[in-house]
Order: structure tokens, then C-alpha cells, then sequence
């Protein structure tokens, strides 16, 4: 064994091998961060799996399990019921899950535990791809993003998840960004008090499968943000707050040019983007800003 | 104990029920929907301290249960067929994390074509997945073999699952009158739960599955190998036990008058009633006949099947599962392997498929093929014992298919 001379801060061991730039490893340092030990998380298979460790070895410091990929939920359920069958009702049962984990193959066993109103804090961290497995399309891909499965750009738009949870009538949804820490561990903290589901989707750049340069992934998840492609807000009990203020959006070029994902696109494909960010940005916020009133 | 009129799935919820879980998650499918609703009933009105999950699959049932035993509580849940193939993937994890939980299987085919009746081929499918496998003859013994798993599987020498066995309708929705023991009785039996497997807690951190390695995965799978081999003697040990406190003697293999019988048949579940019922008749003929009930199917109890039939001449095993592409089923791959270098003659036969009973007169069939091959006057028996004639011609999937 390693002798430990200098012990990490936080609930996350220091020396992860994530990549470089890697948005997950921030999300989940400042996820944790906002918590104390008082927790139990489960990490499906995945980049955050790197987390669960290897062999006789982990980089959580709280109890932890990694199940199978499209059951988290389902197996957060069964450990809160554990609990209250225990007589603890203090313990976070925290879900930490990708994309694919959520939206994919996930979303039935998200949508049960949902609809028992069973008390789980659930972080999808979103870097829109099954990027562990090697960069394939998921249902979180966006429009004309070029993953291993999508080599010719995919040809759909992407699932709304906070929308599907919403339709849930569950205590507390928000979205959350890797450039906004403080914005992301308030919520952190609300969720947690949720009694109920509560579901965070937190936008985490992902340099390795987007082809973008590490050092600007906090630039390219603030610039998701002020062109329109990732909108910030949370619900909570049946109310929305819009925490994203972009006065004008920029051109959703500004975005995609800093990622080889998009490289390929036409010049039509460009306009056609533009077009499918702004109608969506403005068809959202007109619901969100319904919801809020 | 009490005396009770309850069907097989009754029992089932029953001996759940007084095994004490504090976790159930089932979803229901036929012919084990009932199962679910006793046991939500049982919670709902105060008869079972426990958190019912109504999970939205069997997927996620096994998955709530398997997290629920890392948390530390016993947990249970049963399906049938379909539900259960949709859990395989899970079953896994249950017994890789060593999660001692009983679930009852309630027998049933699997589709295509749809059907909701008996056969093993659902719980054959499963056979492989690390789960102990214990098959049922009669209601009574649906009851005390939920009991006596949840003492063999909780067993520090085994810390295993165990998959209780039973025919779809045959057993599920036959009534029968039952002992029933006092819950006091039960508890002093099986004991409290006491967590022994990997556990999740936060004042004793430990991250549960991680990934693993070829440096350590072959390891871990032979512990659990070490555990199935021990099974074998724990539930010889635990069926003794029971036997001494309840009454009732269950065996891991029942042999019924083979000794001097030129012609013996092996079967798992309800139609050893029928083929008993054969034995007697056939032997009051001056027939000799014998049988060999498995209860016990995963671990393999191959040295008591060994035992039991390596002298018999000419033995028949009863497949109630179709087993494509394999050489004959596997039962009869079992028994094969379990009777190397005997001079036992060993033969096939498959039926009782998607719900189609095994009546007398197909047994009587059977044992009068054997006895045929034993005397010489037969060299093939027939295998699909109750193929109907002309089955190429009914419902024939490629007559109509052009060309």
C-alpha cells in the first residue's frame, strides 16, 4: 500500500485518473463538496466509475456501489427503503450517472423511483455521449454532433431530461453548469433537503470526446450557456427560477468552433443549428418563464 | 403450528412473510402476480414490518433487493418467466455480492409463442447465474423450502441466493392444507438477520463492486464456487434440523424404490407426485420401477445422484424444459455428468412443455420404454414423449413462408 502523506480535502481522493479538462471531475469534486460523509453514493458504469476505483482500491470516501448501468435508481431505491426500514432518515442516497445511464437506458427505473416519490438525489452528469465506452451517441448527443456512432453528425435533437422529471411532479429539478461551482452547490444543497426525488443535470464538458482543448472546458460550459445550447434553472416545488441571464445570446458558432465534434459541419448545417438553438432556447424559455410566474 | 387451506403462492407469501423481510420490491407476472399482492397486503395492514417497493419491472426488483441486502436488511422478492429473464442480468450481481436472499420462481415457459404456463425452461435459463436452485413437489414443501433457504442462504459458509422452484398453476393455484408454524417458532429457527456479506454504512465506508481485474476476478468467483459446494452440506444439515423441530423430512435427493428396480426415472418438481403414483401402480404389476425426485438442483448434489442410481440399469431423466441446441436437456446433462464411468444406461426425455400436463399414462410410457431397453426388446426410447403426430403439420412457422 501507498503511504499517504498528504490526505485529500474533500470526499474524492486526490491523483484520479480522469482525463485532462475532464468536466465530471470537477462536477463531482464540487458535488461532493457541497455534502458531508453522511452519504451513500452509487455510480453505474461509466467515466464516473473511475471514481469507484479499482480492485482493492476506491476514490470515494463515503460507502459506495457501483450496479449495473440502468439501474441506479432502482437501487437507490431499495437502499432507502433499507434505511428507513433501519430507522435513518439523515443519510443522502446519492445517484451520480451519466448521460446514457439517465436518458438511455436508465429512464425507466429513473421515471419508477420518480413516481414513488422516493427520496433520492440524483446527479446526471451530462458530457452528451457514452464517453467512456469510446465517444457514442447518446439520446443527450446534440443536433449535427459527430460521436463513433454518429460519424455523420446526429441527425436528431436531444431528449429534454429535466422536462421528463418535471412531468414526474417531483419536489426539485435544477440544471447546473461546471463554470457556475457556486450556482451548482446551492443546489447541491437544496436538493438535498428535497423530500422527495430530486434530480440535478449538470452540463460537464468532456475535451476527450468533444475534441476540444482541456484548458477551456469552464469557457466552452459558460459559453453552452451564453449561446443558448444550455439553459440554468431550477424547480422546486412546482415553481421555476431562471438562473441563466443571458441578455443576447451569441452565435452558436462561438461554441462550436471550439469543438472538433461540430468540425464537419455545412455551411447549411451551421445555419440550421443556429436556427434549432435560438427556436429552442426561445420555445423554453417561453415555458420556463410560464412556469415561473 | 396451525393447519391451513392456501394455494402454493399462498405459501410462498406465508413462509416470506414469517421469515421477516424488511425489504420487498416484486412486480407482478403471471402466475406469480398473487405473490405480490399478499405481500403488499401483508404490509399494507400491519401483518409484515417491512418497506414494500412496487418497482415499475423485475429488473429493478432484483436491483432494489440486491442494493437493499448491501444496506444491510433481508430482502425478498419472486417472479416468474418472463420476469425472471428480465432480471438476469442482476442475478448476478446478487450472487456476486453474496446477498442471501430466497426467491421463489413460479414455473413458466418462455416466449416465443407466448405462454403462461408450466415448464423449467425459465428457471434453466437462470441456472448458470450463481443462484442456489431448489425445485418443489407439493405445497407443503413450497412452505418449509422458503423457510429452510432462507437458513441455508444466510449461512456464513454459503451467503448465497436461492431461487425456491415451483410449477406454474400445477402448484401455484393447487390449494392444499398446510403446517404452518408459529412465527416464534420461525424466528427461533432461521434467527435474526445478521449482515454478512459486504455492506454499505457510512461509519464503516467500503466501495461495494467496483471494477476488478484478471488479478482478483478468478478469486472472487471461486469463493463463491466454495460457497455453492457448501450448500450441499449446509442444506443436508438445515433439512435435518427443520425435520427434528417441524416434522416434515425433505431430502436433497429422494430415492423411492430403486434398489432392486431394472428401471428408475429422475424429475424435478410436481410430476414426482404423478410418477409415484406410476411407481406404486406399475410395481403392484410386478414391474420394477423406481424414482429419483432432485429437490436440490443448483448446487448440482452430483454425488448423491451418484449414489443413487449408479446401480440401476436403464435410468430415464425428465426434462419439463426444451434446451435448444443442447445435447438432450439439462437435467439429463447433470445426471450425465454425475454418473461418469458407471455402466448406467442412461436415457432422454422431455415433455410437460408450455403447460401440457405429464399424466400417468405418459409416465407409465416412459417407465415401459425403459423396461423394454433393460430386456432388450428396445434399443430407442422417444425422447419427446408427447409430441403430438403430425407436428410438423400444426402451426408449422415455415409452411407458409415464400420462397
Amino acid at each position: 500500500m501507498l503511504e499517504i502523506k498528504d490526505e485529500a480535502r474533500g470526499l474524492i481522493s486526490h491523483g484520479v485518473s480522469a482525463c485532462h479538462g475532464c468536466g465530471l471531475e470537477i462536477v463531482i469534486r464540487k458535488v461532493m463538496d457541497a455534502l458531508d460523509d453522511d452519504v451513500i453514493i452509487l455510480i453505474p458504469p461509466g467515466c464516473a466509475a473511475l471514481f469507484s476505483g479499482y480492485c482493492k482500491e476506491t476514490n470515494v470516501k463515503v460507502p459506495g456501489y457501483q450496479g449495473n448501468l440502468e439501474n441506479t435508481a432502482a437501487s437507490a431505491s431499495g437502499i432507502r427503503a433499507a434505511l428507513k426500514a433501519k430507522g435513518n432518515d439523515h443519510t443522502t442516497v446519492l445517484c451520480f450517472c451519466g448521460d446514457g445511464a439517465t436518458v438511455d437506458i436508465g429512464l425507466q427505473s429513473l421515471s419508477g423511483a420518480f413516481e414513488r416519490n422516493d427520496k433520492i438525489l440524483y446527479v446526471c452528469y451530462d458530457n452528451e455521449a457514452y464517453m467512456n465506452t469510446g465517444i457514442q451517441g447518446s439520446s443527450s448527443t446534440p443536433l449535427f454532433a459527430a460521436t463513433t456512432t454518429t460519424p455523420g453528425g446526429k441527425k436528431v435533437r436531444r431528449k429534454d431530461l429535466t422536462q421528463i422529471a418535471i412531468a414526474h411532479n417531483i419536489p426539485y429539478v435544477a440544471t447546473a453548469s461546471a463554470h457556475n461551482i457556486a450556482d451548482l452547490q446551492k443546489k447541491v444543497k437544496k436538493a438535498r433537503e428535497a423530500d422527495g426525488p430530486a434530480l440535478l443535470h449538470i452540463y460537464a464538458p468532456c475535451p476527450t470526446g468533444w475534441r476540444s482543448n482541456p484548458a477551456k472546458t469552464i469557457e466552452i460550459s459558460r459559453l453552452a450557456e451564453q449561446t443558448g445550447c444550455w439553459i440554468n434553472f431550477e424547480y422546486e416545488d412546482g415553481k421555476v427560477t431562471i438562473n441563466s441571464k443571458v441578455k443576447e445570446l451569441k452565435p452558436v458558432e462561438e461554441y462550436t468552433k471550439l469543438q472538433g465534434r461540430f468540425k464537419a459541419l455545412t455551411p447549411e448545417q451551421k445555419v440550421a443549428l443556429q436556427e434549432e438553438v435560438t427556436s429552442n432556447y426561445n420555445a423554453t424559455m417561453k415555458k420556463l418563464q410560464f412556469m415561473s410566474e | 403450528m396451525a393447519k391451513k387451506m392456501l394455494d402454493g403462492n399462498g405459501a410462498a407469501a406465508e413462509a416470506l412473510r414469517l421469515t421477516r423481510p424488511k425489504v420487498v420490491a416484486v412486480y407482478p407476472i403471471t402466475p406469480q402476480s398473487t405473490i405480490s399482492e399478499t405481500m403488499a397486503e401483508f404490509v399494507d395492514f400491519g401483518k409484515l414490518d417491512a418497506e414494500y417497493i412496487r418497482v415499475e419491472s423485475e429488473h429493478s426488483a432484483m436491483s432494489a433487493c440486491v442494493a437493499a441486502g448491501l444496506a444491510g436488511v433481508r430482502t425478498t422478492t419472486a417472479t416468474a418467466s418472463q420476469g425472471l429473464a428480465l432480471m438476469n442480468e442482476v442475478l448476478s450481481m446478487a450472487s456476486g455480492l453474496r446477498i442471501p436472499m430466497v426467491m421463489p420462481v413460479v414455473n413458466r415457459g418462455l416466449a416465443a409463442p407466448w405462454t403462461l404456463q408450466c415448464e423449467h425452461g425459465d428457471a434453466m435459463n437462470a441456472r448458470d447465474t450463481g443462484w442456489m436452485q431448489f425445485y418443489c413437489q407439493n405445497v407443503q414443501e413450497i412452505f418449509d423450502m422458503i423457510l429452510m433457504g432462507v437458513k441455508i442462504a444466510e449461512d456464513s459458509r454459503v451467503l448465497l441466493p436461492m431461487m425456491v422452484c415451483f410449477d406454474g398453476f400445477f402448484l401455484s393455484h393447487s390449494m392444499q392444507k398446510l403446517e404452518i408454524p408459529t412465527q416464534e417458532e420461525v424466528d427461533e429457527f432461521i434467527g435474526e438477520y445478521v449482515a454478512k456479506n459486504m455492506y454499505l454504512d457510512t461509519e464503516d465506508p467500503m466501495f461495494c463492486c467496483d471494477l476488478t481485474g484478471p488479478e482478483d476476478f478468478t478469486e472472487m468467483r471461486y469463493q463463491q464456487k466454495v460457497g455453492m459446494d457448501n450448500a450441499t452440506v449446509v442444506a443436508a444439515e438445515v433439512m435435518d434440523e427443520f425435520a427434528a423441530k417441524f416434522g416434515r423430512k425433505m431430502t436433497q435427493v429422494e430415492s423411492y424404490l430403486t434398489e432392486d428396480a431394472d428401471a428408475v426415472l429422475v424429475a424435478l418438481g410436481s410430476m414426482n407426485g404423478t410418477i409415484k403414483y406410476v411407481v406404486n401402480k406399475m410395481r403392484a404389476e410386478g414391474k420394477k420401477v423406481g424414482m429419483v425426485k432432485l429437490t436440490q438442483f443448483r448446487p448440482f448434489p452430483a454425488a448423491l445422484v451418484r449414489e443413487a442410481l449408479k446401480d440401476v440399469p436403464v435410468v430415464g431423466v425428465f426434462d419439463r424444459s426444451s434446451c435448444m441446441g443442447n445435447y438432450n436437456g439439462p437435467l439429463w446433462n447433470e445426471t450425465a455428468g454425475a454418473l461418469t464411468r458407471t455402466n448406467v444406461d442412461l436415457r432422454h426425455f422431455i415433455g410437460g412443455l408450455g403447460g401440457r400436463d405429464v399424466p400417468a399414462v405418459n409416465v407409465e410410457r416412459m417407465f415401459n420404454e425403459l423396461l423394454e431397453i433393460k430386456a432388450g426388446t428396445r434399443t430407442e426410447n422417444t425422447e419427446w414423449i408427447d409430441l403430438k403426430e403430425g407436428a410438423m403439420e400444426i402451426r408449422q412457422v415455415t409452411k407458409y413462408v415464400r420462397d
